[in-house]
């Protein structure tokens, strides 16, 4: 249905501090040039009209001149989640933000303004937003679309359940304010809908007080999955009043031994009398060092299951040596480094070379995450595929909202390099977590099947009938919605 | 006020179109580095848009005056509405149009002419005058590589920032010794919606936040003329030496 094209060494307009909306074709003549656009996986490519809306205005207008478009943030959904052939406009001119209340905490902003921008502005001034997902080059409308969640999951729920209210272009052409008292089924149903009710103007949600920027954290070796599970669980008991952020990375390489380690590590912002003589010169420090820009097409080559598999030894080995009593360790780090820890490599998906590569991420439902977990281990074995990276977590209950991704249960976020095999074990990986009472996360899918998307989703037929109702069905549709059927 | 302010420490600082890319980079850099800021520009939605971003970053407040550079910047009352008269005074105000039509549409050339040439030169003149009473100030006014030389390709507009350069050089000398500074800024292509859809050399393009960070600093070294990005000070300097016989010939 779609015609696909090459994948370019670097898809226009996805270095998010670029502005692809600076290079974009000349904004009066109302024609705008197809260029090869992707998600951050780099696959798929499709040749997209593409234009960017510098005031709200815009974007009633390109709604009015008729056709169907899709609404880009910044670019950071890894498959086809912001492309629309017909027209992608990107949101990245929306960047001003509008009202801040120091005494509630809440932030006014335009959809297209970054997190990354958020940050630089209200870290020294002693705030931080109450989630944030694991790259800060995302925008304010990307993160309601996706329902994006962080590590504090299990205890702050996802980003929606932090918003006051947005206001929404939908496809009838009207802008209807969203919040819990009007419009309630749109406000929840733009949550983690990716961009199909409408495209999202502006929006307004709740910063936190910090004391410093920087995170205390304790790093737990743990020898298998059922471990790694106890200590969440264990987290989750104490409400996460002792660590509200907790993630682990999971080795996925090998087959027997190695193949299920995990790295946890929690988290929680730490007070002025824990920092280091170093921190305390600027307890607020916006940023954390600088950026890398490694030469990712020469180290292409370098990322391979051996490779990985020697990283990861190394990784776990001096996890679970430098530990002291239990085999924990405690740090304090800046944010960016608990928080974003692959920010600092620019343009890391160039890493995977030529074919790019996709994230599976899917959630189990608690009961059956033990089973469901080891099944999605074997699914790698079997296709002797074993995914790069691996991230495990623990999710709180889910928000209700029909299309958000989170619900009671783990998380698996794995990287997987694209090869001839990956699409067949996409395909095995999404059978597992369904079979097991789960669903994927759309924000990372490029390849499910609409009959699976059904099944994780229920809420999936009132969505549609929502989005008619306001007209934006079939207005509002995405390279995503037409794959899915959505 | 200013009479305890060093110079080039954060006071009030005024900027003249204030809504287009360089001028809304130039105020958020102002602001966070700790300035007072007075916005002024035509549109009045646009203006509020930027004024509310800049509150909403810094919690300071930031006053806003309509300002339609073409009708009023001759007045020489147009800065009463100043309170206070600013420290600094930063205009971008410029239109790139097109050369073609300029070539073709007197009307069209005379709106570039004035809109990069007459209307900031009277601006800052108004100003100045108001500065030099006082004794202390900083003018800012932004030229262009492009008025180094005419090219065929933009002369129109070269013209014009070549007279607004001569200009400012000329009021720098006047003011020279009264405590009144008077910096040239010459950004070379910069990415912003004068230049969207052209492709730029990347070695040569600024960014808005570029070109502003570099008006900072030269405000606070009190530096004559600045080039943004700096390089365009050596490109500068062959393209002035190169003889007019081979100049008219290359066409760049």
């Amino acid at each position: 249905m779609f015609g696909r094209t090459r994948a370019p060494a670097r898809a226009a307009g996805d270095s998010a501090l670029t502005m692809p909306a600076m290079q974009g074709p000349r904004e009066h003549t109302g024609r705008h040039a197809a260029v090869p656009l992707a998600g951050w996986g780099r696959e798929p490519v499709l040749c997209c009209r593409l234009a960017t809306a510098r005031q709200m205005a815009d974007v009633c207008r390109h709604l009015g001149a008729g056709g169907s478009l899709i609404a880009r943030g910044a670019g950071r959904a890894y498959g086809d989640a912001a492309l629309n052939q017909q027209l992608t406009l990107s949101m990245l001119g929306l960047d001003r933000m509008q009202r801040f209340d120091a005494d509630s905490g809440a932030l006014t902003c335009e959809a297209g303004v970054l997190l990354a921008d958020i940050l630089r502005v209200f870290v020294p001034r002693g705030w931080f937003p109450p989630v944030v997902p694991g790259t800060r080059f995302v925008t304010v409308g990307g993160m309601i679309a996706a329902d994006v969640h962080g590590k504090n999951h299990h205890c702050d729920g996802s980003f929606g359940n932090h918003l006051d209210s947005f206001v929404l272009l939908t496809g009838d052409g009207e802008t209807r304010h969203c919040s819990r008292e009007r419009n309630a089924e749109l406000f929840r149903a733009t949550q983690g809908g990716m961009g199909l009710t409408g495209a999202i103007l502006a929006a307004t949600f709740r910063l936190r007080r910090i004391e410093t920027a920087f995170v205390e954290t304790e790093t737990i070796a743990a020898g298998n999955l059922a471990e790694a599970m106890s200590l969440f669980e264990a987290d989750e008991r104490s409400g996460g009043d002792d660590w509200p952020y907790s993630v682990a990375w999971v080795d996925c390489q090998g087959r027997s031994g190695p193949r299920g380690r995990c790295v946890l590590s929690h988290g929680r912002f730490a007070p002025r009398s824990l920092l280091q003589a170093r921190q305390r010169r600027e307890p607020l420090a916006a940023t954390g060092g600088k950026a890398l820009r490694p030469p990712w097409p020469a180290l292409a080559p370098l990322l391979r299951p051996k490779t990985v598999a020697a990283f990861n030894h190394l990784h776990y080995a001096l996890s679970s040596r430098r530990g002291h009593g239990q085999g924990s360790r405690r740090s304090t780090t800046h944010f960016e480094r608990f928080f974003f820890p692959l920010d600092r490599l620019r343009d890391w998906n160039l890493a995977y070379g030529r074919r790019g590569f996709v994230q599976h991420q899917c959630v189990l439902p608690k009961a059956a995450s033990a089973s469901g977990l080891a099944a999605l281990m074997n699914e790698m074995d079997r296709a002797g595929l074993g995914a790069y990276l691996g991230v495990l977590k623990l999710f709180g209950a889910g928000s209700g909202a029909p299309l958000s991704f989170p619900m009671r249960g783990y998380t698996l976020a794995l990287d997987l390099p694209m090869r001839r095999e990956t699409p067949a074990l996409l395909d095995a990986l999404d059978a597992v977590a369904h079979d097991h009472g789960g669903r994927v996360y759309l924000a990372k899918d490029a390849h499910s099947a609409p009959r699976r998307l059904r099944q994780g989703y229920p809420g999936v037929d009132a969505f549609t009938a929502l989005r008619t109702r306001v007209g934006s069905a079939p207005r509002f549709t995405s390279a995503l919605a037409q794959r899915l059927r959505l | 006020m200013s009479a305890e302010r060093a110079p080039g420490e954060p006071g009030t600082a005024l900027v003249l179109g204030a809504t287009s890319d360089i001028g809304r980079a130039i105020a958020r850099e102002l602001a966070a580095d700790g300035w007072r800021l007075q916005l002024a520009a035509r549109n009045a939605d646009q203006l509020r848009r930027e004024a509310a971003d800049i509150q909403a970053r810094t919690g300071g407040s930031v006053q806003t005056q309509l300002f339609e550079a073409l009708a009023q910047g001759g007045d020489r009352n147009w800065p009463n509405g100043l309170a206070p008269l600013p420290d600094l005074a930063v205009c971008v105000v410029g239109l790139l149009g097109d050369q073609t039509e300029s070539e073709s549409d007197p009307s069209a050339a005379a709106r570039v002419m004035r809109t990069n040439y007459e209307a900031p030169a009277l601006a800052l003149g108004v100003l100045a005058a108001r500065f030099a009473e006082r004794g202390s100030g900083v003018l800012v006014g932004v030229g262009s590589v492009a008025g180094e030389r005419g090219r065929a390709a933009n002369y129109v507009y070269g013209s014009a920032k070549a007279g607004l350069s001569a200009f400012l050089s000329g009021l720098r000398a006047r003011l020279s010794g009264t405590g009144v500074h008077v910096l040239t800024v010459k950004p070379g292509f910069v990415r912003t919606r004068m230049t969207a859809g052209m492709a730029l050399p990347p070695l040569l393009t600024a960014t808005p936040e570029q070109v502003a960070r570099a008006v900072l600093r030269a405000v606070r070294r009190r530096r004559d003329v600045v080039y943004s990005p700096a390089v365009w000070r050596l490109i500068a300097l062959v393209v002035r030496a190169l003889p007019e016989p081979l100049f008219k010939r290359l066409r760049f």
